[in-house]
């Protein structure tokens, strides 16, 4: 006769060992399933900057501000261009008066709190522009941080924001290391560069790439092999912003220099 | 204008969209959940280890921390942007961001300390709820009291030996879960910081621990304020009341017990003053020894930039002082409180050092973002976010608590809670 302790006992052990093997079950994910079998997206947006030939005129950030109805005179914009200068004692100076707005005319180096400094010409070592815009990164951490998901990647790897359920808690402009997101001074919800999404998704190029008269920024997308932004991406040295956070951000730079944040 | 524009003052390069958008209502937020927490820790002190010395304040804090809890929120529906859409965090909850979980801890605790208060007064309702029941003619004060007891009885109106023994069993098993959600609440609140990777400041495991501990020192040090103020008041009250009717308890005895419970509550303080800075110092000392890359600017903030706020005001003034002052000899109750209050200055300035220092810096590690606390409340926003704002959030528990103890009086119960 078996009592109840033995009993216990000896269901607990079976019960334990039955679990073993089934660990090596895998449960069906049939979101993965799909992707595999057909994927879902032939699209995967990607952008490539080249820094070399940038003169940082502003054209890009002009273009924005209109095409996507962001307040031409608001101290907030979805892309914007740097200004660096590095000196010969190893300093470097950086600078983006306006997100670039107006292009760079003055060697007057803004450095916030209404002083400016300047750099004598003898004295740079190099100089360069760098635009930005968001990384649409493959691994969003302001996606993640999202607490209603008002903020969703889309199959074609653009990361966007639902205005109408946004809730302006600002966790995904803390989330971002790239400081690409804002509130959007209008809808007070949050905003941010989405690749022009309304222009892409219908065949056309962003603003921004639209307006750059030395073909500094481009749009492509990874899955061609055969588009000439992935040959690129693919072929040349290409770098990425931030790569330590892991968020595998797609915004690709050629002539990136260590200098830059 | 922007929003954050107003009170951020940029120095050096920053992104152009850079502002301090998380500003004194967000440093109110862990402030104001903190001490809810802290306080309901203090009342399982006695519920749960049965510390006996804190009866009389035991259940002083457990309703204290009652009024606190709607106050917990108030801060962030200040913060929103679109506070109408607030209640989409409960409602559409997107659970790989830390703040999704909000609703679900916050609603348990909820839940948990008003079912333990309910079970702490339960037998205070059918005895009052019976007096007034038999008194010929109430004034109106009186039959909405009545009302209120009788629809909060909810039918339990058994007050036999054995009916409270089940009450206290069920506050013991109440309180005692309520201890890991408490922690859960606040070191949630952390973790919201903790896990935000694109920040050098923030980002530390070490961050939800802190929080807790944190909590706890200034929940202790708000109830031991509360009381002490409450308790004084109740004496000058009381010395009035004598002269009419001698066989209160005289000014003395109420004074003795007071001291006592007090000394015994500093105690806890203490204790837990001593793992909170324990846990900072090796947040401080551990950032310093790997000196990664952003080490360079937390540097210059910690070091230069926010050397007052941090080492004088926080550590200085909020931590060591307080810490020798309850450590001399002869403590006495207005020192406990002097330190108490010195113990929640340092735990509002280290609120705020982790929350606006967290932002004093650009992402860029190349600037620096001063945030300037907006006084006047010029517009709704200056408001929101500015002083006037933070003074509203810190004065309603107050309101609330005078309003409840009408309801549930926390002195001169006969019960066994």
């Amino acid at each position: 006769m078996i009592d109840r302790r033995d009993f216990c006992k000896k269901a607990l052990l079976i019960a334990g060992g039955m679990a073993i093997p089934l660990s090596a079950l895998e449960l069906f994910d049939p979101k993965r399933l799909l992707a595999e079998k057909n994927d879902p997206s032939p699209t995967r947006w990607a952008f490539l900057v080249d820094t070399h030939k940038c003169v940082g005129c502003g054209f890009c950030v002009k273009a924005c501000k209109i095409e996507n109805e962001i307040p031409y005179d608001a101290n907030v914009t979805r892309t914007w261009v740097e200004r660096y200068i590095v000196a010969r004692d190893g300093k470097t100076y950086i600078d983006s008066p306006k997100g670039g707005r107006d292009g760079f005319t003055t060697p007057k180096i803004d450095q916030g709190v209404e002083h400016q400094t300047e750099v004598r010409n003898e004295d740079i070592e190099k100089a360069f522009f760098v635009p930005k815009l968001c990384n649409q990164c493959d691994n969003p951490p302001c996606v993640q941080v999202c607490p209603v998901g008002a903020t969703y990647q889309t199959a074609d790897g653009v990361v966007l924001v639902d205005r109408s359920w946004c809730i302006g808690c600002g966790y995904c402009i803390m989330g971002c290391p790239y400081g690409v997101r804002f509130f959007h001074p209008v809808y007070h919800v949050a905003e941010k560069c989405n690749f022009c999404y309304h222009r892409i998704s219908k065949g056309m190029k962003t603003a921004c790439v639209d307006a750059c008269p030395f073909g500094a920024r481009r749009i492509g997308n990874l899955k061609n092999p055969n588009d000439p932004v992935t040959k690129v991406i693919m072929t040349e040295r290409v770098g990425v912003l931030k790569e330590e956070y892991g968020t595998k951000p797609q915004v690709f730079y050629v002539g990136l220099s260590r200098e830059v944040k | 204008m922007v929003h954050g524009e107003a009170w951020t003052i940029k120095e050096f390069f920053c992104y152009p969209n850079e502002y301090i958008y998380w500003t004194i209502q967000i440093v109110m937020y862990p402030f104001m959940t903190g001490l809810v927490a802290g306080a309901f820790v203090l009342s399982s002190l006695y519920h749960v280890f049965g510390v006996k010395q804190l009866k009389e304040i035991a259940r002083f804090s457990l309703v204290f921390s009652f009024a606190l809890l709607p106050v917990a929120m108030m801060p962030l529906m200040l913060h929103l942007q679109q506070p109408q859409r607030g209640i989409e965090v409960m409602m559409t909850p997107h659970f790989t961001s830390a703040i999704a979980a909000f609703g679900i801890v916050f609603t348990t605790y909820a839940l948990i300390v008003a079912s333990e208060i309910w079970f702490v007064y339960r037998a205070y309702f059918v005895e009052t709820a019976t007096t007034l029941g038999e008194k010929r003619e109430r004034g109106l004060w009186e039959g909405i009291l009545y009302l209120i007891y009788r629809i909060l009885i909810m039918g339990a109106w058994d007050i036999s030996h054995e009916a409270r023994e089940k009450d206290e069993k069920a506050v013991k098993i109440l309180a005692g879960i309520g201890i890991p959600v408490a922690c859960f609440l606040h070191g949630y609140a952390g973790f919201i910081f903790g896990s935000v990777k694109a920040n050098a400041l923030w980002m530390t495991p070490l961050m939800p621990v802190i929080f807790i501990c944190s909590a706890v020192v200034s929940g202790i040090a708000l109830c031991i304020v509360t009381y002490t103020v409450t308790m004084e008041l109740r004496k000058m009250i009381s010395a009035r009341k004598r002269q009419q009717k001698p066989w209160l308890p005289s000014t003395d005895e109420l004074k003795s017990a007071e001291v006592q419970v007090v000394t015994m509550t500093s105690k806890y303080l203490l204790m837990f003053l001593v793992l909170a800075i324990t846990l900072e110092i090796l947040d401080l000392v551990f950032r310093g020894y790997t000196a990664l890359k952003s080490w360079d600017i937390l540097r210059s903030v910690i070091y230069d930039k926010d050397f007052f706020k941090i080492f004088v005001l926080q550590y200085g003034c909020g931590n060591a002082l307080p810490f020798v002052l309850l450590l001399l000899p002869r403590l006495s109750l207005k020192r406990v409180v002097f330190c108490s209050l010195l113990v929640l200055m340092g735990v509002f300035m280290m609120r705020w050092n982790v929350v606006i220092g967290g932002q004093a810096f650009s992402s860029s590690f190349a600037g620096f973002m001063e945030y300037r606390l907006p006084i006047w409340p010029e517009t709704m926003e200056l408001f929101k976010e500015g002083l006037f704002g933070a003074m509203f959030v810190a004065i309603t528990p107050f309101v609330l608590f005078f309003g409840i103890t009408r309801i549930l009086p926390v002195f001169n119960l006969k019960d066994s809670h």
